[in-house]
């Protein structure tokens, strides 16, 4: 089989992704390859919201609600068992951990019941009626965070050393890296696997006609409430990620600036494009670091980027350099 | 009316003061194809959007396959067997063509929540999606994006679709809308051997193929059914002459 040009994009973005922290390593500039961590996170963030923005054609303004709630997770189960204080008592104990395997269990878990809540009264809006459906819910678990003294309100949680992983030194930059990169390229094949199956089909079908779904006898809306579902997991999983990277969790996490931060990876790496959010994540810190050093304006520039890509490059970086798509 | 697949009875739906439905009775029997006409805006595709359940009936009765089924949606009606196409083509215009009616295998096949097999290479979707694109003629344009594809086309496809559902009954809401004269042609013999399968509510415009077609035909002028019965009833009945073939006008 020979690769078409999407693959060999991916391939190039991939590559860059691990190759650029591994030359940061031998001139020994940690700060690039924590810059690349941040990437790999906001990636991952992406590839959670793409599952519903560009495969279900759900535009969700309220994902970093999720992005905090995986912080959260990882900062308020490490404050416990740093602070040797048990999260309950009655009926039975329940300590804190440092252990991410356990947090992360936690966030998934966490975020697919809230998901769950959400979805449920959200997906049975549509257009712009959802927007700002799930950008309230969004704003109202943000409202919850800030006023909520146990777990730092405003100030936030700091995570004083960074948990840890089964054999690996997390403290370690380029290790803790690894694994980001790891997790990304779990969550990109595990949305590819998606992508392309039954259920995958369905909702991207469900994306295109509702009214041909209900016709051949599939609900649109259990599709999507599943891939929303799921979708906030993955972002969840992220959010605890990036939590143990600043070693830091706060309410800004889950404002509606990072609600719209996830979107723009999306949608400047290209809407429905399985590495889309990989380069738009990437783009996106790119400028951040090389505009925002020498100007504080340098969001200007990202705003018309980002006007130039909705009007004349619907399928974003990915799209420009790989070409339209044939089918899906 | 015992061997009735589909019978309504007394349907009504008002919008305003419009009545797009006035009391209509009807009924499908097994191995034939009932034909709906009317002037436009007489209600037919109304009345079809009321039995497939996209549209709720104000008053009035819907049995299907000796089931009463006033309470249940579109996406039941359809998964008992009710297959509907669009008047005008109602498809995933991104998918290929064959993704489009493996869409409906999969709906029959009532697992669609199977998160990690690829679809494209599940033999029990492909094969007997590919045998309804044969069946209508679209065999060689399965990997085509369905938003590529003629019109022509598209009005095929919608039928593979139908087919795939493999229904009890099926509704078709001008099936040969916007067809030239030779796809029509090929159309009308196709739906002529397709009513041993399942029985055809057919709402249609082309009156050669609906006076070829038809076991019976009702005709519905305001909402209001004003005549039922065989071609010739209907060719020499009065009032249909007077509010529908003409002389009105």
């Amino acid at each position: 089989m020979t690769m078409n040009r999407e693959t060999f994009i991916n391939c190039i973005l991939g590559l860059a992704l691990v190759i650029v922290p591994l030359i940061a390593l031998g001139m020994d500039e940690p700060f690039i390859i924590t810059l690349a961590t941040k990437v790999a996170i906001f990636a991952m963030a992406g590839v959670g919201l793409n599952l519903v923005l560009g495969y279900g054609g759900l535009v969700s303004f309220g994902h970093a609600a999720f992005f905090g709630i995986g912080g959260y997770a990882a900062g308020i189960l490490a404050s416990h068992a740093l602070n040797y204080e048990p999260i309950m008592t009655w009926p039975f104990e329940i300590e804190g951990t440092t252990q991410m395997i356990i947090i992360w269990i936690v966030a998934l878990l966490a975020s697919a019941i809230i998901a769950l809540a959400i979805g449920a009264i959200t997906l049975r809006t549509s257009g712009v009626y959802f927007i700002m459906i799930t950008l309230a819910f969004a704003q109202m678990i943000y409202y919850f965070a800030i006023s909520w003294p146990a777990y730092g309100g405003e100030d936030g949680l700091s995570i004083y050393v960074r948990n840890g992983f089964p054999g690996l030194n997390t403290l370690d930059p380029i290790s803790y890296f690894a694994l980001c990169a790891v997790m990304l390229g779990l969550a990109i094949a595990f949305s590819a696997v998606l992508i392309r199956s039954r259920f995958g089909l369905a909702l991207q079908g469900a994306r295109q006609n509702s009214q041909r779904m209900t016709a051949v006898g599939i609900a649109p809306f259990r599709i999507r409430l599943v891939a929303f579902v799921i979708s906030a997991m993955i972002t969840a999983l992220a959010g605890a990620l990036y939590a143990d990277l600043n070693r830091f969790v706060s309410p800004s996490m889950m404002s509606w600036h990072m609600s719209g931060e996830i979107m723009v990876f999306v949608i400047l790496g290209g809407v429905g494009r399985l590495f889309g959010p990989l380069a738009g994540a990437g783009l996106y810190i790119i400028l951040e670091h090389l505009l925002g050093g020498v100007w504080e304006f340098w969001q200007l520039p990202l705003g018309v980027l980002l006007l130039i890509v909705v009007l004349f490059a619907r399928g974003g970086l990915v799209g420009v350099l790989a070409g339209e798509r044939k089918h899906v | 009316m015992s061997d009735a697949i589909l019978s309504l009875s007394n349907i009504t739906k008002q919008f305003g003061s419009l009545l797009a439905s006035d009391s209509v009775t009807l009924d499908l029997r097994a191995g034939e194809i009932h034909a709906l006409i009317g002037p436009n805006g007489a209600g037919k595709s109304t009345l079809i959007k009321q039995i497939a359940g996209e549209i709720k009936s104000d008053s009035g009765d819907i049995h299907f396959n000796g089931q009463h089924i006033n309470a249940l949606d579109a996406v039941q009606r359809s998964r008992m067997g009710l297959a509907r196409t669009f008047q005008v083509s109602s498809l995933m215009p991104e998918f290929s063509v064959l993704q489009n009616v493996m869409l409906a295998r999969q709906s029959v096949s009532g697992k669609v929540f199977r998160f990690f097999r690829p679809v494209l290479s599940d033999k029990s979707l492909v094969e007997p999606a590919m045998a309804q694109l044969e069946r209508v003629g679209l065999a060689d344009r399965a990997e085509m994006r369905a938003a590529d594809i003629s019109h022509g086309e598209r009005r095929q496809l919608e039928m593979a679709v139908a087919l795939a559902l493999e229904p009890r009954a099926f509704l078709l809401d001008e099936p040969m809308a916007g067809m030239g004269p030779e796809g029509s042609k090929r159309l009308t013999g196709f739906l002529d051997g397709l009513r041993a399968q399942a029985p055809i509510l057919l709402v249609e415009h082309d009156m050669d193929a609906v006076f070829a077609l038809a076991d019976r035909i009702s005709v519905l002028v305001y909402g209001r059914v004003i005549a039922t019965g065989t071609v010739d009833d209907i060719r020499g009945n009065d009032d249909v002459k007077r509010a529908y073939l003409g002389e009105e006008a």
